[in-house]
């Protein structure tokens, strides 16, 4: 007997065999699999004393009251708030997401001064008093040489007590130049102020209207609050109809009762035609019109002379015809709009293209608003009405010295209120042109930017950063390395919304007056600082009369000194409900010359003397770009699980995007098939993008839902700065699209811009 | 292939009587491998169920010796003095270190393990790294109130009468999960009554409880949130 390999395998058999018999296989299977499970090196959030604390996003300015879930010290979710009277517990993508802005990891750390070239990316960590020291001396350089107008401030908002600090210390300082970026807000305050006489922002009550008419409006797609809008459509969707004018089948168009499709950039004129269908079938609310508008019919103004109304010219030149001729729409279906609109029991028409990125036509922007007063919704429930800012903020004059003076009586850099553009308040998008047309010294020699991101959003990259290479000083206060911070010369940064306090004025769009207070959640992760304190530092350090006017310690106390009565309840539930101005009557409302709604503002800037370029009247936007050489149109599209305002899209966003979107690195455009197919072309194609201002390599998508001879491109994509979880990611929109200038008004009525595509 | 076949023929013809001890062996053999399989057999039932049991576990003391029996004694609502439901609803689990240092901020008897608890962590700041007997992996979603608002149920009937312990039991790591054996159960074979008198706390052991209770094993997303 001798022990072999045959008995060495039996009992490897037995032992396999008697193996199978114990807890062993199972139990190691279980085991393992458990084992799998907590790897030490998948992160696994630290567990701990969980709690919500309250307050508002504002990562866009919708102002959603948000509820974020922190566990110890760690903020981990951030959901929506129930109670918010605007958002009503509802949250976008991009709020959801904001919890990368926190924890990503394009945060600026701390100040810091750039050392190599400018976008070089080389820069050196300073302290806080360098970095103050360091702005405030090249501010109190220039005014010593006098020019006090040469520095201007790039603010992302107007309104609330932040945007008050910084126009303050501009007005103690010397300059005019307190520029807001451009949105659609500029076209509807204007209409707003021209028409009615009243400032501040415009509410469109869509709760409680019954027939929605938006001409080409995202809704659904990110306008005015995106929570707010969500909201409405998933509770009154059956209850309401919605119909979307619009060129694209876009998200608004697909979820509304009816789309129309119209060539683009005819909107206006579509307006002005269902305007003259209603006025023509007696269909307008003609106890309004008849006390409370004035140019409705024709009138005689001071010295005799017969003028024009705003019947006149819509019945002379926008018969159904014509304006089918136009825009494309059939003549049968303009009378329906015209029709349904004016029988509905409340109905209201939102004008401004997708998100509201551009202001568009001032004209269009009328013309749509003519037709909510034809209806007599103004500043009525289910109506638009202008909500005026609240009282809160109100401080004592500044006294300022001559310097001061002397440098507030230049005109503003940007044009806006010149004798050119007097109706305008802001015109950023003047600037890049304004510095780069200029002989000499630029006229701006010191740009402050806070809350905002010119060298992405504004139109024409390419011009404006030529502007900003012209500008000696360039500060940022971005909390993110966006592409404006990273081609500045000093970076102050700012601590993001979940670190800090600060106010949220009553969201655009939105009808009750609302104050929100975003309140620190955690701690400030970095060494930041909020642009609040550093500007009541910065007055400090220029010292004399521009320290007396600002007496606060730091910005949270002039932030409660601010809201007054309002800080309890702010603090304590994140929101406040201003009382509502909707039953004082008409007679108040219309602070115009003639105290009604002017069909023809009087306000209005004329040069020409015509009545027609004072009336709400269509003109064709002529668009850039040779029709020979840009065969094809290219229109921007707005998505809301697209952010593609200032902040950049946090990756949590861009996950959700399309393969026929977003493909790797590459974005498609739409096109109709039967574009691509006459230009032999195929799905998927690598093609490049070419318009007069610029080109990119992109690829097709073939959709039936954008008109033929019209190419679509989403917004938002083609970062250069951040991190590279958002960088290269597609083309900036922006890249490719120049301003046009609206020639009464001066703001940016550019809708899009000729383009060709040719084999990459 | 097998070198032990190519040889028989030459052993055949190097002796007349290398047939026989050839059939020998082999029968041999045969009863020599039985004898080899049958070790295999009994050595790995042997080792599955005893020793493989004894290897899996490795055993660690708790890093205090909690005496659960003392406090009930002293403290007015119980086990909810202690072990309380936030106004949440969540359960409080645990206590932490603040909770503890609001009587123990000094050595307040004359046991060693008090001292310890003072002076190593009380006096540092330092939290208890506790090793919990009952604790789950992240993916399971369980709430405290359901069971203990909701259904009635009493903390012992699945953690055991550990509120009347003087000591704390030995923790007894799974070396592969780092879970305790609570978990799995005492008993390899999951036979029997868990020795601590509580409940085991594997997945099966919830849906047999729930079925038991409630008619049905429940769904996939009610713990797997």
């Amino acid at each position: 007997m001798k022990i072999d390999r045959r008995s060495f395998i039996s009992l490897i058999v037995g032992g396999a065999v008697g193996t199978t018999l114990t807890p062993v296989p199972w139990k190691l299977t279980d085991d393992i699999a458990i084992w799998t499970q907590n790897w030490p090196w998948t992160p696994v959030p630290k567990d701990g004393l969980d709690a919500y604390k309250t307050s508002v996003c504002t990562l866009c300015p919708g102002g959603c009251g948000i509820r974020v879930r922190k566990i110890v010290n760690r903020a981990v979710k951030i959901d929506g708030l129930p109670e918010h009277p605007v958002s009503r517990g509802k949250l976008c993508p991009l709020g959801h997401a904001g919890l990368q802005f926190l924890y990503g990891p394009s945060r600026v750390k701390a100040p810091m001064k750039r050392i190599g070239k400018r976008g070089e990316g080389k820069w050196q960590t300073i302290t806080w008093d360098e970095a103050i020291s360091a702005v405030t001396g090249k501010l109190s350089e220039l005014r010593d040489d006098q020019k006090p107008h040469s520095v201007a401030w790039v603010a992302g908002d107007d309104k609330g007590t932040l945007p008050q600090l910084i126009h303050r210390f501009l007005t103690a300082y010397g300059s005019p130049n307190f520029i807001r970026p451009p949105s659609v807000q500029d076209a509807y305050e204007l209409a707003a102020y021209l028409m009615q006489g009243q400032q501040g922002t415009v509410g469109f009550d869509i709760d409680n209207a019954d027939h929605v008419l938006s001409f080409g409006t995202g809704l659904f797609q990110g306008w005015s609050s995106p929570a707010r809008m969500l909201n409405i459509y998933g509770k009154t969707q059956d209850k309401k109809k919605f119909v979307q004018i619009e060129p694209r089948l876009s998200d608004t168009a697909a979820k509304a009762q009816q789309w129309v499709a119209i060539t683009p950039g005819t909107e206006g004129a579509l307006a002005l035609g269902i305007a003259h269908v209603m006025i023509n079938e007696s269909l307008y609310n003609q106890s309004f019109i008849n006390k409370w508008a004035f140019g409705f019919e024709d009138w005689t103004d001071d010295a005799g002379n017969r003028r024009m109304g705003f019947k006149s010219l819509v019945l002379k030149d926008y018969a159904p015809e014509i304006v089918a001729e136009i825009t494309s729409v059939p003549k049968p279906m303009i009378e329906k709009l015209a029709r349904q609109f004016a029988r509905a029991k409340k109905p209201i028409a939102v004008s401004g293209r997708g998100q509201g990125h551009l202001p568009g036509s001032l004209d269009e922007c009328m013309a749509v608003h003519a037709l909510n007063a034809l209806v007599g919704n103004i500043n009525q429930p289910g109506g638009i009405s202008v909500v005026a800012e609240p009282d809160y903020a109100k401080w004592p004059e500044v006294n300022i010295d001559q310097t001061a003076s002397r440098g507030l009586q230049n005109p503003r850099v940007d044009g806006a209120g010149s004798d050119q553009y007097p109706n305008a308040r802001f015109l950023l998008h003047r600037l890049p042109d304004v510095i780069n047309s200029a002989k000499g010294d630029a006229p701006v020699q010191a740009l402050l930017v806070s809350d905002a991101n010119p060298l992405y959003t504004l139109p024409d990259t390419q011009a404006t950063k030529a502007a900003l290479d012209k500008i000696p000083f360039l500060v940022s206060f971005s909390s993110f390395m966006d592409e404006t911070a990273s081609y500045s010369d000093y970076i102050l940064p700012d601590h993001v919304f979940l670190e800090g306090y600060s106010d949220v004025p009553t969201p655009p769009g939105t009808v009750q007056p609302v104050i929100g207070l975003s309140k620190p959640v955690v701690r400030p992760q970095y060494d930041t600082r909020h642009v609040g304190d550093v500007v009541i530092q910065m007055a400090k350090a220029m010292g004399s009369f521009i320290e007396k006017a600002f007496p606060w310690k730091d910005y949270q106390a002039y932030l409660e000194a601010a809201l007054k009565d309002h800080w309890k309840q702010l603090d304590d539930k994140g929101f406040a409900v201003i009382k509502a101005s909707q039953d004082i009557p008409f007679a108040d409302q219309f602070n115009t010359t003639t105290g009604k709604f002017e069909f023809y503002p009087t306000a209005r800037n004329n040069t020409s003397g015509k009545d027609t370029d004072v009336l709400p009247n269509f003109t064709r936007v002529a668009i850039a770009g040779k029709p020979d050489q840009f065969p094809l149109i290219l229109v921007p599209y707005d998505s809301i699980r697209l952010a593609s305002g200032e902040v950049g899209n946090p990756p949590f966003m861009t996950k959700t995007i399309d393969e026929t979107v977003l493909l790797d690195q590459t974005v498609f455009v739409e096109i109709n098939p039967k574009t691509a197919r006459k230009m032999g072309f195929y799905e998927g194609d690598r093609v490049r993008l070419s318009t007069p201002k610029g080109q990119a390599e992109v690829k097709l998508h073939l959709y039936e839902g954008v008109e033929p001879g019209v190419v679509a491109m989403p917004r938002g994509f083609g970062h250069t700065a951040y991190s590279k979880y958002l960088a290269d990611k597609g083309v900036n929109f922006n890249k490719l699209i120049g301003p046009i200038e609206d020639p009464m008004s001066g703001l940016n009525a550019a809708w899009g811009i000729r383009a060709n595509i040719t084999k990459a | 292939m097998n070198t032990n076949d190519q040889q028989h023929p030459v052993s055949h013809a190097a002796s007349p009587e290398g047939g026989d001890a050839q059939e020998k062996r082999s029968n041999g053999s045969g009863w020599f491998i039985l004898l080899f399989f049958i070790i295999g057999f009994i050595g790995s039932l042997l080792s599955g169920w005893l020793l493989f049991p004894e290897m899996l576990y490795s055993e660690k003391e708790q890093p205090i010796d909690f005496n659960h029996q003392l406090h009930l004694g002293v403290v007015y609502e119980g086990c909810q003095s202690c072990h309380y439901f936030r106004s949440d609803g969540s359960f409080s689990g645990i206590p932490d270190l603040y909770s503890c240092s609001g009587c123990h901020q000094f050595v307040q008897g004359t046991d060693p393990e008090e001292e310890k608890f003072v002076n190593e962590y009380v006096l540092p700041n330092k939290e208890v790294p506790w090793l919990v007997y009952s604790k789950q992996p992240d993916n399971v979603f369980f709430s405290h109130a359901a069971h203990v608002k909701g259904a009635g149920m009493d903390c012992k009937t699945c953690h055991g009468d550990i509120g009347h312990s003087t000591h704390l039991r030995p923790y007894q790591e799974n070396r592969i999960t780092g879970y305790s054996r609570d978990i799995w159960g005492y008993n390899i074979a999951r036979l029997g009554e868990p020795e601590h008198g509580g409940m085991r706390m594997k997945m099966n052991d919830c849906a047999g409880c729930h079925e038991r209770e409630t008619g049905h094993k429940g769904y996939c997303f009610q713990c797997h949130q």
